[in-house]
């Protein structure tokens, strides 16, 4: 009973709250925060309202002692989506933290993912600032970890998800959901008996938390609780880098898909099966 | 006429004459080693392959084995120059429609398999190979990101066919609530959402674009054309880096440069 009483829910809060949430106390200093309006210049001429900070934080800090910077994502605005100032917030961030351990400071990464990926308004410039999100992981992974958050409720989508797939390690709630293409795209393009967007638990049981983390998709698997999330998150950092980072493992994926019988529509226990074995 | 473009395949075909097939991948890619002038080089597209084992990575698509494929051709070459001080260069010839959009893919981590992709290329980049990237069709959304968007010199062909885009348009007028006719009118004067490659290169995201004769099934000229503009940027990534940086620096795009020099004041 204390245990519910003292829980205190992290995916209700917004991107700025969680990112405090996760530092160390008193340590947490924004960089290019609202006051500064850093906005799109492209929302507004398309009658969309601009946000003052992009709907990204960017946030210097410590967790556990250990030199961070958080970029995190509001899910909130524009559902996540990211355009050129929030996209450039997020690689511009890791891009300094790369520099700031090629010159013996050792700063880490933590993203926090709630985003359906490229903001459609600003498309290609939303396309370009991923794929700088992209160089600046594998950069800054060389040398420090960069952990990846998808707490919920957005979920984390598009190239983001790439993003996420890039992170040295990946944490996820049961409220995540972790996908390259947004159910409604999918059966839009594929049909409906291919994927029926609707199908909430059939979404879930596919790409939710616990299904990405049961399949070696994901490293870890927290209970939305801040207290338990900032634990894990700063374990992570504590842990250092990966003995096998997951997006290297070509040949062992595809000796796992050659297994596959790909005739069959999926379920999830095959997937559990084939990435698992008996672990699972 | 086939229902997938077959650009990709054809400047495959012509720029690896005589170079020597890589196997052991799967059938949906092309992969060889050759030359580019002098220059020891990896080509490597992405095909439609119309057996494919996953019914929605049939016309050219990335899906679950192009993602994991790519990784693994790109990381050969990785392993195999580790030692030596010349880096071969990789070519990645860009002609993909889209990513694969299925269950299957969803289920089995299609996010993975395509972050496997971009973290082989940004990391030859990093070892100090020259990554370009040669638009010849559609270069689309996660399909890009996987195979061309971490390449460190970008050259396109001009040509209406090619085009680089988050979405189709039919899907992004729906995602963002407009007609198709609103969203064109919108592309017109919004350079980012534009689909044409006149507008994508006012982004500054090009190195170069190279007017041909015949984009579908090149010409001797267009063949040399192209083989010296890809002569020339590898020699530019020689004399000037391996990051991205080269991509700021447009009008279009002045927020990029902008946003990174506040960071950097404040960091």
């Amino acid at each position: 009973m204390t245990d519910l009483l003292n829980k205190h829910s992290f995916v209700e809060l917004g991107a700025r709250q969680r990112a405090k949430a996760l530092l160390d106390t008193g340590t947490l200093r924004e960089l290019l925060d609202p006051f500064q309006r850093v906005m799109s210049p492209w929302l507004a001429r398309q009658g969309v309202v601009p946000q003052a900070d992009d709907g990204v934080v960017i946030a210097k800090g410590s967790i556990g002692g250990l030199p961070v910077v958080i970029a995190a994502i509001e899910g909130a605005f524009q559902g996540g989506s990211l355009g050129e100032v929030g996209g450039a917030k997020i690689a511009g961030a890791l891009e300094l933290a790369a520099d700031d351990n090629r010159n013996g400071i050792p700063t880490r990464a933590v993203l926090l993912l709630e985003t359906g990926g490229v903001r459609l308004q600003e498309a290609n410039l939303g396309l370009a600032a991923i794929a700088d999100i992209h160089a600046a992981i594998v950069d800054l992974r060389q040398y420090q970890p960069v952990v990846g958050v998808v707490a919920g409720s957005v979920g984390c989508f598009g190239g983001m998800s790439i993003a996420a797939g890039l992170c040295s390690y990946l944490l996820v709630t049961q409220e995540a959901r972790l996908g390259l293409n947004g159910p409604q795209v999918i059966e839009q393009e594929a049909g409906l008996e291919e994927y029926d967007s609707r199908d909430r638990p059939f979404i879930w049981s596919l790409t939710g938390g616990e299904q990405r983390f049961a399949s070696g998709l994901a490293d870890r698997f927290v209970a939305d609780d801040v207290a338990q999330i900032r634990q894990q998150v700063s374990e992570l950092l504590q842990q250092g880098l990966p003995e096998q980072q997951r997006s290297r493992q070509a040949d062992l994926f595809l000796q796992r898909l050659a297994r596959l019988d790909a005739e069959p529509q999926i379920d999830a226990a095959t997937v559990r099966d084939l990435y698992q074995g008996e672990r699972s | 006429m086939s229902s997938y473009s077959l650009r990709g395949l054809h400047w495959f075909n012509a720029l690896s004459a005589g170079a020597k097939p890589v196997d052991g991948l799967p059938a949906s890619l092309k992969v060889a080693d050759g030359v580019v002038g002098e220059q020891p080089v990896r080509f490597i597209a992405v095909v439609a392959d119309p057996d494919n084992r996953f019914v929605r990575a049939r016309n050219g698509e990335v899906g679950l084995l192009e993602g994991w494929g790519l990784a693994k051709a790109v990381d050969e070459i990785i392993a195999a120059d580790a030692d030596k001080s010349h880096k071969r260069a990789v070519i990645a010839i860009v002609d993909v429609p889209s990513q694969a959009y299925g269950r299957r893919e969803e289920a089995l981590g299609i996010h993975q398999a395509l972050a496997a992709a971009a973290d082989s290329y940004a990391r030859a980049r990093l070892a100090g190979h020259a990554v370009i990237g040669l638009l010849v069709g559609k270069a689309m959304s996660g399909a890009f990101l996987a195979h061309g968007y971490q390449a460190n010199r970008l050259i396109a062909l001009r040509d209406p066919g090619v085009m680089v885009h988050a979405m189709g348009k039919a899907s992004a007028a729906r995602v963002t609530l407009r007609s198709v006719e609103e969203l064109e009118a919108l592309a017109a004067s919004v350079p980012p959402m534009a689909y044409d490659i006149d507008s994508y290169a006012s982004l500054g995201l090009l190195w170069e674009t190279l007017s041909v004769e015949q984009i579908e099934q090149p010409t001797s000229a267009d063949l040399a054309r192209v083989t010296e503009c890809l002569s020339l940027a590898i020699g530019d990534v020689a004399t000037s880096g391996r990051d991205l940086s080269g991509r700021l620096g447009a009008s279009n795009r002045a927020a990029s440069s902008k946003v990174r020099q506040l960071l950097r004041e404040q960091w």
